[in-house]
C-alpha cells in the first residue's frame, strides 16, 4: 500500500492513533522511571506527575546500587551472556558449516536432530539438567547458568542456511590456498556471514539477558544471580515498600537492552523475530 | 578441534584407477573432516537436548522424589494424578484462556498497528520503534512496574478509574481480574513482535497486486485492504497465531513475579506449576509428567506450524 498518498484527514487520523497506542505502551516504561526519582512520600501521596516536587533520584539509585549488590548482577548479566554467545558461535559454526558444504555420513541424522531440538522447549529440559548440573557438581555456580545453552539448534539452523548461500568457489579458491577446513570457517564462513552472526548474537544476548526460568533453578547465591533473578529477590527483600529504589533497580536492568536497541533498531528488529523461527 | 585438511583430487590423473583412489580419499578426508567439525554440536545436541527429553519420559513413569535413594516404575498413575489434581486442572484451563486473550488480542493489535504504520511514510521508525520496545525490555523488570501500576490504591490505573469516577479493583489479588489483567500484559508484552511480523508480510506484498485492484476498481483504502492486503496476509497471520500461541504458552515471569499463581489457583499458569512442583515442592515424578504434557502441546502447535509454513510454500 506504499504508493498511496493520504489524504490530510486520514494522515492525521494514523498519527492519532499511533501517537495514543505508542502512549500506552510506555506508560509502565515512564511510570517506572517517575517513580525512581520520587521520594516515598510523594509515591505514596499518589500523584499523576510524571516530575517529583523534590528529586529524589541520587538516593533512590544510591541505595539500589549499594543496597543489593545490583552492579553485580549487572557484571553477571553481561559475564553469563558474553560466554553463551561466544561459546554457541564456537559449537555451532563449524557444524552449520559442515551441514552447510561438506558431505559426509550421518548428515541427515545430524540435521534431523538440530531440526528436532529446535522444536523442544527448553523448560521442558529444566528437570534433567537440574540433575545433570547436581551430577557434575556445578549447581550455583556460573558454569550452571551457562552450559543448557553451549550449543543452540537455531544458531546451527540459521548459519547453515546463511552459509549455504556463500558460493562454493570461494570455499575451493579457499582449499587451493591451504586453508584447512576450520580456518575456512573462521576466515571465509564466519565473516561473510557476519549479518546473520550479529543477529544471532543480538537474539542470544537478549534472550539470555531477560531470562529467570532457569537462573531461578540453577543458582541460590546472591552473588551468582543474573538481573532478572536479582531484582527478584530484591522485590521480596523490599516486599514493596520501598519503591523507589526498587524502581531504579528495574530501570537500571532494562536500560542496557533499550540504549542498545534504540542505537541499532534494525538489527535488533532482525535478530529477534529471525528468532521466529524457534 | 581437529584442523584436518584436504585438497581437491587431481584432475590430471593418468590412469582410472588411480583417480578413483583419489576420489576415495578425498570423500574419506571430507567426511573425516566434517565430523570433526560438527562432533561438539553433535555430542552437545545429544547430552543437553536428547537425553534429557529421554530422561523426563523416564522420570515421569516414577515415583522418584529428587534426592531419594530409590525409585519404582509406577506406569501412568503420575498422569493420572496430573490430571485428576484440581491444581494442575485449574492450571490447564487458566493457560488455555490465557491463551485465548492473548492470542487474538497480540493478532488484533499488532496487524492494526502495522496497517497504519505502513499507511503512512512519516515517523514509521518511530512508531515501529515505540511499539517493539516491550518485547525486549526485561520482562522481570517490567512486571515490577506493572505491579506499581496496578497498586490498588496508589498505582496509577486505580487513580486514573477514581479521576474518572469509574469502579476500582485490586486487579492482582481478585480471582476475577488477575488472569485477564496479566494476559492484558501479555498483549503489551507481545504486540510488537506481532507488529513486525505483520510489517514484513506487508513488505512482501506485491505491487503488482494493488494496481491490479485499482483497474479493477477498488480505489478506497478499504477495499485494497479486503481484496488484497488481508487475503495476502493469511500465511502470515497463521504463522504470528502459532508463535504467539507458543509464547503464551511459555509464560512464567508474570506469575512468578506478580502472583505466584494466586489468589488459589486463580492465575497459576503451565509453566509454574511444573516449576513450582518440580522444584519447590520437589514432586519429581509429578514435575516431569507435567513436562511431558506441555511438551505434547507445544510439540503438536510447532508441527501444525511447520504444516502451515509447508502450505505456503505450495502457494508461491
Amino acid at each position: 500500500m506504499s504508493t498511496l498518498r493520504l489524504d490530510p484527514l486520514s494522515a492525521i487520523f494514523r498519527h492519532a492513533v499511533l501517537l495514543i497506542t505508542g502512549a500506552l505502551i510506555l506508560i509502565p516504561f515512564v511510570w517506572m522511571v517517575s517513580l525512581s526519582i520520587k521520594p516515598p512520600g510523594e509515591i505514596f501521596r499518589a500523584s499523576f506527575s510524571f516530575w517529583p516536587e523534590q528529586f529524589y533520584g541520587i538516593e533512590n539509585y544510591t541505595k539500589a546500587l549499594t543496597e543489593v549488590p545490583l552492579s553485580q548482577y549487572m557484571l553477571n548479566g553481561v559475564f553469563v551472556c558474553a560466554m553463551i554467545v561466544v561459546l554457541q558461535i564456537l559449537v555451532c559454526a563449524p557444524a552449520a558449516y559442515a551441514l552447510a558444504k561438506l558431505d559426509f555420513p550421518g548428515k541427515n541424522l545430524l540435521f534431523a536432530l538440530v531440526l528436532i531440538a529446535l522444536l523442544l522447549p527448553h523448560e521442558v529440559l529444566a528437570l534433567p539438567l537440574f540433575i545433570l548440573g547436581y551430577q557434575l557438581g556445578i549447581l550455583n555456580t556460573y558454569a550452571a547458568l551457562i552450559f543448557p545453552y553451549v550449543v543452540s539448534p537455531f544458531g546451527i539452523f540459521l548459519f547453515r542456511q546463511f552459509f549455504k548461500t556463500i558460493p562454493d568457489d570461494v570455499i575451493h579458491a579457499a582449499r587451493l590456498d591451504g586453508l584447512s577446513e576450520l580456518s575456512i570457517v573462521w576466515k571465509i564462513m564466519v565473516p561473510m556471514a557476519l549479518p546473520a552472526i550479529i543477529a544471532f548474537g543480538i537474539f542470544s544476548v537478549v534472550s539470555h539477558w531477560n531470562s529467570l526460568f532457569w537462573p531461578l533453578i540453577a543458582v541460590r547465591d546472591q552473588a551468582l544471580m543474573p538481573p532478572p533473578l536479582g531484582i527478584m529477590a530484591f522485590k521480596n527483600e523490599e516486599a514493596g515498600n520501598d519503591y523507589g529504589p526498587l524502581m531504579a533497580a528495574a530501570t537500571l536492568v532494562v536500560a542496557p537492552l533499550i540504549i542498545a536497541f534504540l542505537s541499532a533498531q534494525r538489527w535488533f528488529v532482525e535478530g529477534l523475530t529471525g528468532g521466529a523461527v524457534k | 578441534m581437529s584442523t584436518a585438511s584436504f585438497t581437491a583430487p587431481k584432475r590430471a590423473g593418468s590412469n582410472t584407477a588411480g583417480t578413483r583412489k583419489a576420489l576415495r580419499n578425498h570423500r574419506i578426508a571430507e567426511a573425516f573432516a566434517a565430523w570433526s567439525l560438527a562432533c561438539p554440536a553433535f555430542i552437545l545436541l545429544v547430552v543437553l537436548f536428547f537425553l534429557p527429553v529421554f530422561a523426563v519420559f523416564a522420570i515421569a513413569l516414577t515415583d522418584w522424589q529428587f534426592g531419594a535413594s530409590s525409585l519404582s516404575f509406577v506406569g501412568f498413575a503420575n498422569f493420572k494424578e496430573v490430571f485428576a489434581d484440581e491444581g494442575f486442572r485449574a492450571s490447564f484451563v487458566n493457560t488455555i484462556l490465557y491463551v485465548a486473550i492473548v492470542v487474538p488480542g497480540t493478532i488484533l493489535l499488532g496487524l492494526a498497528i502495522a496497517l497504519l504504520i505502513e499507511a503512512g511514510r512519516s515517523f514509521r521508525a518511530f512508531y515501529r520503534a515505540i511499539h517493539f520496545l516491550p518485547f525486549m525490555a526485561t520482562l522481570t523488570a517490567m512486571a515490577i512496574a506493572w505491579e506499581a501500576l496496578l497498586h490498588p490504591t496508589i498505582g496509577l490505573v486505580n487513580q486514573t478509574l477514581v479521576g474518572l469516577g469509574l469502579p476500582t479493583a485490586n486487579w492482582l489479588r481478585d480471582e476475577n481480574t488477575v488472569l485477564p489483567v496479566l494476559a492484558v500484559i501479555g498483549i503489551w508484552q507481545n504486540l510488537g513482535y506481532a507488529m513486525v511480523l505483520f510489517l514484513a508480510g506487508l513488505k512482501s506484498i506485491p505491487q503488482d497486486l494493488y494496481d491490479a485492484a485499482d483497474i479493477d476498481g477498488a480505489d478506497l483504502w478499504l477495499d485494497r485492504l479486503r481484496t488484497v492486503t488481508l487475503p495476502m496476509l493469511g500465511p502470515v497471520t497463521m504463522f504470528v497465531f502459532i508463535v504467539v500461541a507458543l509464547k503464551a504458552f511459555e509464560t512464567f515471569d508474570t506469575v512468578q513475579i506478580l502472583t505466584q499463581g494466586g489468589p488459589g489457583h486463580a492465575s497459576e499458569t503451565l509453566l509454574f506449576t511444573l516449576y513450582r512442583e518440580s522444584f519447590q515442592y520437589l514432586r519429581t515424578g509429578y514435575g516431569a509428567s507435567v513436562a511431558v504434557v506441555f511438551l505434547f502441546i507445544v510439540v503438536a502447535l510447532t508441527l501444525i506450524q511447520a504444516r502451515v509454513m509447508d502450505k505456503r510454500v505450495h502457494y508461491q
